[in-house]
């Protein structure tokens, strides 16, 4: 269950993020927008490049290749 | 006695707009064509008391990425100011919060704002105010800054801080509180200047260098004793029990504020309606499909595009009557009051006349253009479009928002070198900068079109079209190639994270944009036009009224450039008009007609089966034609967007090189089609 990455969420899936599994730049960037261990997203856009997460009750869309730093887990509703 | 104020918040959160209600400063809001890149400063007056009111740079946290975040951290955390008002978004209040108790960790004097509420209340989003300025401990006030409303609270709940104390909210660091208070306590022996202890401990046990080092050179001197050292070893070992090693010091951090703004919204925010953002979603299913996404985007622009041109020329006839008719009445006054007619000639003739023509030309346009496109970033669509872009940006190594700037260009280019401000890295930044000059703006697109309808070979309107859609595709493909080539050589470098926030749509304030844009943009930009046009057009009248052996000075110098101009496809006259036309490429065409028909002045003629004969009398074949467009579509950008490039990037050499490099690209693509006219 440890390899589901955020950008494996499907639309109108939730997942409850778990780890960031990198030390670059875009970690403090998801950290500005509240992408932190323990936060409830949900994904609600995507195309073949990006996702966008509903996250703190702002839309925001990342790029699938950083998506892949964050661990989730899907949370069934 | 004059108080600081500073404003900040996240981006996109109305930050501006408070800034605008609050100073009666018009300053563009709108972080789409990039605002707010140095901090503002305005003033106003509240009960006789002076506040000076700075406009810091939009921020998600304290952490800083760039330059322009640093400013604001800086400002906060040195305590530059008197009160900090923070601007946050109704709808997301959550994440806003974070930012919010980042800046409650290092000072009480806050005042919070909500802004947006009338957007809340649309989305059956209810906030207890009174609730949050309990709990915050702090003054707490609810706007919507667009129609005005709570403005004044602001700068009452202002005036409340400087004369109360305020005890504000502070996040609580469970398994390190005993160790934090042993900072502190250490920490009192030293005179801190006024920065918060608690803060400093925090910034302590979270070691991160470049903020240490701020602090040591705001103190004068190294704050790490030997007791605070072995504290803050402590720190570390009780996180270490606690699982978290000291490069996860920043994620508990991080994770803990947010928690607590978590909670804190939970007490607070009622949200009401069963499906949030049900319509914006149902909007972006269509808007950002991978099938209708992008042919719903060209559609939209080509509507913005195609109303600009057709609904340009009216008002642009009437300008230019208008204006030549004020220069007949302005030259008749002059002579009347017995100004020497050479002088006349060249004021009235040389400059006046290529100033009219520049601005009736330029004027409508603009001022049809950046109302529609700023009406678009209004509603909330421009992020959208770099959605729907970045894949195909990132395979050039460069940034979606790219093609947000791309989109303008076809406007104005000038307008799109300035809108790259929204690019966070410069790298990326640069590349959209140095190749917006790549699709054509309004002032090129009549030549291309004027030159597709005299020597399309099917006189069909759809073919045409189809010629003119290539054209545009053309520039846009050589936009990517140009992105890919130098990420590639010149500006090497990975795509950087790019992290976009969608946010709802929203009912434009359609009166508001068109003042807001026709004063902003528009007339920046006009002057900036003007501000070449007007020796350009002297230095025209001086080339068509001189003469050497009977032969004006204008035609030598097309002759002499006449060689290379057929070299590529062109000829002397065409080059000229090009160089000539450099304030503004829609005077490129009446240059070509005056130096034709060896005329004094700027001329232009409105049937096109006319000015095709005299093209092709003065040797214009199929060839002439496609290398015109070519040309047209790659040369140095006009005067105005080279200003704007050296502006924007701060350096001689960057505008140099956006002047070079699309004129080489233009001569060897023209080069390249004569020889193929040639062989076959």
């Amino acid at each position: 269950m440890c390899d589901l990455t955020l950008d494996k969420l499907n639309i109108g899936e939730v997942g409850t993020v778990l780890k960031i599994n990198t030390n670059s730049s875009i970690r403090r960037r998801f950290f500005d927008i509240g992408l932190v261990p323990n936060t409830l997203v949900k994904c609600v856009l995507k195309n073949s490049n990006m996702c966008a997460f509903l996250i703190r009750g702002a839309v925001i869309a990342i790029r699938n290749d950083d998506l892949k730093f964050i661990s989730v887990k899907r949370v069934i509703k | 006695m004059k108080y600081i104020v500073t404003l900040s918040g996240n981006p996109n959160v109305g930050k501006s707009t408070v800034f605008n209600a609050l100073t009666g400063l018009k300053q563009h809001t709108g972080n789409w064509t990039g605002k707010t890149v140095s901090s503002a400063v305005g003033k106003y007056i509240y009960e006789n008391e002076e506040y000076e009111l700075v406009d810091l740079p939009g921020t998600y946290s304290l952490i800083s990425h760039s330059k322009e975040e640093e400013v604001a951290r800086d400002f906060i955390i040195f305590n530059k100011n008197d009160v900090n008002v923070i601007v946050c978004d109704a709808l997301c209040l959550e994440r806003n919060l974070n930012l919010v108790l980042q800046i409650l960790e290092i000072t009480d004097n806050v005042v919070v704002v909500v802004n947006l509420l009338d957007e809340a209340k649309k989305n059956n989003v209810v906030i207890n105010l009174d609730k949050l300025s309990d709990i915050l401990g702090v003054c707490v006030v609810g706007t919507s800054a667009r129609s005005g409303k709570g403005i004044s609270l602001i700068q009452k709940a202002v005036k409340e801080v400087i004369n109360k104390k305020n005890t504000g909210y502070k996040v609580k660091y469970e398994i390190l509180e005993s160790v934090i208070k042993e900072i502190e306590n250490e920490l009192e022996k030293y005179d801190l200047k006024n920065l918060n202890s608690r803060w400093l401990s925090l910034r302590l046990i979270e070691n991160e260098s470049s903020i240490i080092k701020s602090i040591n050179e705001y103190l004068g001197f190294d704050v790490i004793s030997k007791e605070i050292n072995d504290l803050i070893i402590k720190s570390h070992h009780i996180l270490l029990d606690n699982d978290i090693t000291i490069k996860e010091i920043k994620d508990y951090f991080v994770s803990n504020i947010f928690k607590c703004s978590e909670e804190i919204t939970k007490k607070v925010v009622k949200n009401n309606s069963k499906n949030y953002q049900e319509k914006t979603r149902k909007i972006d299913k269509i808007l950002t499909n991978k099938i209708t996404g992008i042919p719903l985007m060209l559609m939209l622009l080509f509507v913005v595009f195609w109303i600009t041109l057709v609904g340009a020329s009216y008002p642009s006839d009437l300008l230019f009557d208008l204006l030549f008719w004020l220069g007949d009445k302005i030259g008749n006054f002059l002579s009347f009051i017995h100004v020497p007619s050479v002088l006349i000639d060249i004021l009235i003739n040389g400059v006046y006349k290529v100033l009219a023509w520049v601005v009736a030309v330029m004027l409508p346009p603009m001022a049809i253009f950046f109302p529609l496109f700023t009406i678009l970033e209004d509603l909330g669509y421009l992020p959208r479009i770099a959605f729907n872009l970045d894949h195909h940006f990132k395979r050039c190594n460069a940034c979606g928002k790219q093609g947000l700037t791309m989109c303008m260009g076809f406007g104005c280019n000038a307008a799109g070198v300035t809108g790259a401000r929204i690019i966070d890295s410069k790298r990326e930044r640069l590349l959209a900068i140095l190749t917006n000059n790549f699709v054509p703006c309004n002032g090129r697109f009549p030549i291309i079109i004027s030159v597709i309808t005299m020597f399309s070979i099917y006189t069909h309107s759809i073919f045409k079209g189809l010629i003119l859609l290539i054209v545009i595709l053309f520039g846009i493909g050589m936009t990517f190639i140009v992105s890919l080539v130098l990420s590639r050589t010149l500006l090497k470098g990975e795509p950087s994270s790019f992290i976009l926030e969608l946010p709802p749509y929203r009912k434009p304030q359609i009166l508001k944009v068109i003042v807001r844009s026709i004063f902003d943009k528009t007339i920046k930009i006009l002057l900036r036009a003007v501000m070449v046009a007007a020796p350009a057009g002297l230095i025209i009248f001086i080339l068509s009224s001189i003469s050497i052996d009977g032969t004006n000075l204008l035609n030598i110098i097309s002759n002499f450039l006449d060689p290379f101009g057929k070299l590529i496809g062109l000829d002397g006259v065409i080059l000229l008009s090009f160089i000539l036309g450099f304030p503004a490429n829609e005077i490129v065409i009446p240059i070509m007609i005056m130096c034709y028909m060896k005329s004094g002045y700027l001329m232009e003629i409105n049937d096109l089966d006319v000015l095709k004969n005299l093209f092709v009398n003065n040797g214009w074949t199929l060839n002439t034609a496609i290398c015109v467009i070519i040309f047209t579509l790659f040369h140095f950008p006009c005067s105005t967007t080279c200003l704007t490039i050296k502006k924007e990037t701060g350096s001689f050499k960057w505008m140099i090189f956006s002047i070079v490099l699309p004129t080489l690209i233009g001569i060897v693509l023209c080069f390249l089609v004569t020889c193929i006219f040639k062989l076959v």
